[in-house]
């Protein structure tokens, strides 16, 4: 049995609670080493040849990084989305169309690259 | 319904500039320019699956003057908003958050983000002749 104070303490407006925060900053430490490790990458395969980026690309732990780096990246990017949203956007209706958009987009990106990874590697 | 003359709140040109407030909004800006380099590097992954023509027409964008001068802007957005976002996190475990040390840290990771992104282009330079 919820009582109803029990039901609305520690909800914000967007009814998750600390949800949204507490997954914004895990999101956000998972990305510290993998940017990192992504900028190195860039350093020396940006502007290789297809072969050189398929062979690259190929190799597991790379494959593994790069899934790891989208998914943590893009849930980021779409809680952060959501944040400037509510921030900047007036009107139900504005609001409801652009958090569909960043949700749709950043879905579409998402299953895009990893796609993209996946067919490259397997 | 007369509303008129409702005491709104001042409007962002009134206030003086101070770090903090620069680093808060370079952090959102930051962001959502890295937004759009997720776009890209989607672009530059399907390409790679694709076929050599789909893989060339990128390198030809990404590596022409403007997209390597975008390249480098989406690498400092990344640099700057990794160092500003430890950052953050350093305050959200509670320390740091002291005036003087916030503008100290505030000056901090923006020097720094300038000085690895010139390290980044720098070594790319050294080492393959180009950027
Ligand atoms: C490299 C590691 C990263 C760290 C440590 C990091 C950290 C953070 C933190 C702590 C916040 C919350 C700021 C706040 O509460 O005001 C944030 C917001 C945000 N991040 Fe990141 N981030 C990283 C990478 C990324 C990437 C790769 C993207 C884009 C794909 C991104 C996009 C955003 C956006 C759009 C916001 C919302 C900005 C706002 O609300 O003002 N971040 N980041």
């Amino acid at each position: 049995m919820r009582t109803p104070i029990s039901k609305v303490r520690g909800q914000g407006s967007a009814k998750n609670g600390t949800h949204h925060f507490w997954v914004q900053r895990v999101t956000a430490v998972a990305l510290i080493p993998l940017c990192m490790w992504f900028l190195c990458a860039l350093m020396f395969h940006m502007g290789n040849d297809r072969a050189e980026v398929l062979a690259w690309l190929s190799q597991p732990l790379v494959a593994i990084l790069f899934i790891l780096l989208i998914m943590s990246g893009l849930y980021h990017l779409k809680l952060g989305l959501q944040v400037v949203i509510e921030d900047y956007v007036n009107g139900e209706g504005c609001k409801l169309f652009s958090q569909l958009a960043v949700t749709l987009g950043c879905s579409v990106i998402a299953v895009a690259s990893l796609f993209a990874v996946l067919k490259i590697a397997l | 319904m007369a509303q008129a003359k409702r005491p709104v709140s001042p409007h962002l040109q009134v206030y003086r500039w101070s770090v903090t407030m620069a680093s808060s909004i370079l952090h959102r800006a930051s962001g959502v320019v890295l937004g759009v380099g997720t776009i890209a590097l989607a672009w530059w992954l399907i390409a790679a699956a694709t076929s050599d023509e789909a893989y060339q027409l990128v390198q030809a964008c990404l590596g022409s003057v403007v997209g390597r001068l975008v390249m480098l802007g989406f690498v400092w957005s990344l640099v700057y908003h990794m160092m500003n976002g430890v950052r953050h996190l350093v305050w959200d475990m509670g320390y740091g958050f002291e005036l003087k040390t916030a503008q100290f840290s505030g000056w901090l990771v923006f020097i720094a983000s300038f000085l690895s992104t010139a390290a980044i282009a720098v070594t790319m330079l050294v080492m393959r002749g180009s950027l």
